[in-house]
């Protein structure tokens, strides 16, 4: 890479904000301008982590593509294959069994709340430091996300890419004393997250640092087309398992929780609400789930090899940090033409050369630590 | 007492505060471990990793001595020493027992404040010559916070010097006999808390650590020192801690002073009380802004511990 020096104002102070410090969650650069303390500009870098899924993808068959894209969001991955297998499903016209969309819906959303609990814990390491009060909570939260990874393992053999989802159904089958074990974790879960929330916000040092701090304002959420939380701490009530459902979320009954200032603090309330929300819809996934196949094409050692019509389809998910959506061309062999992803993330970063000038350093950390990117999510 | 006695004295003092200050370390990391459900050291050394504290100092020895090239190496290398010996230097007038001090001069209380706010100095070169810019966002950090939590510190100091008469630490442990000056009603406890927070101020410690800051300024003032250089700012943050639990065990909770019977396993155990309470809130609490930080102090401590201050005062007064 070529050498360039950054051009700044006279009395600003150029800092260099990544790609490796300790909170740009990932490989993140951001060119801060400052005066004294306090950020004038901000130009942030992307591109550190760029693996090149979409291309990547033109070369391999369909069947073999959703655990390449679980790698794509790496905290949530079954999200990322979720989106990808309803592209393929509505492009080649394949009909899920109910059994396995209810299975998806469970895994998703355990999932959810684990990669809520991944950005609680990071958000204390932003506020407080790997040396302090908030590499406590950090622990904690990894303690709480190892519950649901246990289960995950159970359930499907690996702690964290499952590689659930496949085109036409799920992989596994819930085992015999699977509900017993989930209640157990659920309701372990829903105390301790609890007991999280009485923490923090009783905590002045919290409140302080989150309240007023990043305040998205809702039509500069839409206009960079922000989605997930972020859009929802703004007080847009918008999320595509209620607005556009997909995988038979019609059938739950759960509240979309939305913020009103459109800060730091908000934004932390709904990821907060939604992991309780999360918690009640594995619930009635248990409770509701039908009998019958899992899979809707024949399951085979080797994959058959699909080959959907020419044509194109887009499919979304509401992933733990917005709208995840898979836009795929078919020329109709058994490769995609083209696969274009639409990444939350990226779109959620959008926003910060817009909310971190005339905010200090420390705040800057927050914010970002907020808008909750992942730059595996941000790059692809 | 003689001169070669004083030396033999301090070099003994001085061996036992590095040693006290190692294990402190190993306290440190199994106490964090207990309150984040982990178990902290454990291998080295059966029990409890209890070699711990000499595998970490050996390793830093034996690591490369490292100067950035575009340093200036001179106030580079004398930064680390600076930290050290300045906080190292205020153990001489505090008393470890009710007898037993190094130098015992009538102005302690003041001497030791004076010693005590040296270690910035030291802090801003490190940042200064450390030619980095977080390290020299965290030096001036570190100057504008340490000057400005001196004030506090040194009003909330004084109530006890007040009560007592007097700034040698003698007289403050012999005036503390029959009542400590934390139970004096309302005075007592604000000066012993707003001493505290200055204190913890003072040493960079959470919430304040804000020169430190590593998830914004990466490490700050020490973020080019590695191994031995590295291992003195750490030494000099430890010993600073110890010095003011010390304080605070002698200032507000009668040092030596205590029932069944008086002497220095009272000031042991006050000052490791004190240093567990530090410890508490650092591995509890989150990271305040920096002109929240200021805000507390000029707006909050300072009026506070003035009042305070003449509020003893009056008390004084009244009853002398």
């Amino acid at each position: 890479m070529e050498e360039r020096v950054i051009e700044r104002e006279f009395g600003e102070f150029a800092l260099n904000m990544g790609p490796q410090h300790p909170s740009t969650h990932g490989v993140f650069r951001l060119e801060l301008h400052l005066r004294g303390e306090t950020v004038v500009k901000v130009i942030p870098h992307i591109g550190y982590l760029h693996r090149g899924v979409e291309k990547l993808s033109e070369t391999l068959d369909y069947d073999i593509l959703p655990p390449v894209y679980e790698r794509d969001d790496y905290l949530s991955p079954t999200a990322n294959s979720l989106a990808f297998v309803l592209a393929v499903e509505k492009l080649a016209g394949i009909e899920v069994p109910k059994r396995a969309s209810y299975l998806r819906v469970l895994v998703a959303e355990l999932q959810r709340v684990t990669s809520h609990l991944v950005w609680l814990g990071t958000f204390g390491l932003d506020l407080g430091g790997a040396l302090g009060g908030g590499s406590t909570l950090f622990l904690y939260c990894f303690r709480e996300r190892e519950k649901i990874l246990d289960l995950l393992e159970a359930l499907t053999g690996t702690r964290f890419h499952t590689n659930m989802n496949q085109i036409g159904g799920v992989r596994y089958d819930v085992y015999a004393s699977f509900d017993g074990d989930l209640s157990q974790t659920i309701g372990y879960l829903k105390k301790r997250i609890s007991e999280y929330k009485d923490m923090l916000e009783n905590n002045p040092v919290f409140l302080k640092r989150t309240k007023g701090v990043g305040v998205v304002r809702p039509e500069l959420a839409k206009e960079v087309g922000a989605s997930g939380p972020v859009l929802r701490g703004s007080g847009v009530a918008y999320d595509i398992r209620k607005n556009k459902p997909y995988s038979d979320y019609t059938e739950f009954e759960f509240r979309i929780p939305v913020g009103r200032n459109g800060d730091a603090y908000d934004r932390y309330r709904v990821r907060l609400e939604e992991m309780f929300e999360s918690l009640s819809i594995i619930h009635q996934v248990m409770e509701g789930l039908p009998e019958g196949p899992i899979h809707s094409r024949k399951p085979v050692k080797i994959a058959l090899l699909l080959k959907p019509p020419k044509g194109e389809a887009y499919a979304a998910v509401e992933s733990p940090r917005g709208e995840l959506g898979v836009f795929i061309v078919s020329d109709g062999s058994s490769k995609p033409y083209r696969v274009k992803v639409r990444s939350p993330s990226f779109s959620n970063i959008a926003l910060i050369p817009y909310i971190l000038p005339g905010h200090l350093i420390a705040d800057a950390v927050a914010i970002l630590g907020s808008l909750d990117p992942v730059f595996g999510d941000v790059d692809r | 007492m003689t001169s070669t006695e004083n030396i033999a004295q301090g070099i003994i003092l001085l061996g036992a505060i590095l040693l006290i200050v190692t294990y402190l370390t190993w306290l440190e990391r199994k106490f964090a471990a207990r309150l984040q459900s982990r178990i902290g050291p454990y291998w080295v050394g059966r029990p409890h990793g209890w070699l711990q504290p000499i595998a970490d100092a050996l390793k830093l020895l034996i690591k490369e001595d490292i100067t950035p090239s575009k340093s200036d190496r001179f106030l580079f290398n004398l930064a680390p020493v600076w930290v050290v010996v300045t906080s190292l230097l205020g153990f001489a007038f505090l008393p470890l027992t009710a007898s037993w001090v190094l130098v015992n001069i009538d102005l302690g209380l003041l001497y030791f404040s004076a010693i005590g706010s040296l270690i910035v100095i030291g802090i801003f070169i490190a940042g200064w010559a450390s030619n980095n810019k977080y390290a020299l966002i965290s030096a001036l950090r570190a100057a504008a916070q340490v000057v400005a939590y001196e004030v506090p510190l040194l009003l909330s100091l004084l109530v006890p010097a007040v009560f007592a008469g007097s700034l040698d630490f003698q007289d403050i442990i012999r005036a503390q006999d029959g009542h400590w000056f934390i139970l004096f009603p309302v005075v007592g406890q604000i000066s012993f808390l707003t001493f505290l927070l200055a204190a913890l101020a003072e040493g960079n410690r959470i919430p304040f650590d804000l020169s430190e800051a590593e998830s914004e300024l990466v490490a700050g003032f020490n973020v080019e020192y590695s191994g031995m250089k590295f291992a003195y700012f750490y030494l000099a943050e430890y010993v600073h801690l110890l010095a003011a639990s010390l304080l605070v065990s002698i200032l507000f909770l009668g040092g030596p002073l205590g029932p069944f019977f008086s002497g220095g396993v009272w000031v042991a155990i006050k000052t490791l009380l004190v240093f567990l309470g530090v410890l508490w809130i650092r591995w509890s609490f989150l990271r305040v802004r920096i002109d929240q930080l200021m805000m507390l102090n000029w707006k909050v401590l300072t009026p506070l511990t003035l009042v305070n201050l003449l509020l003893a005062g009056l008390w004084v007064s009244l009853n002398g």
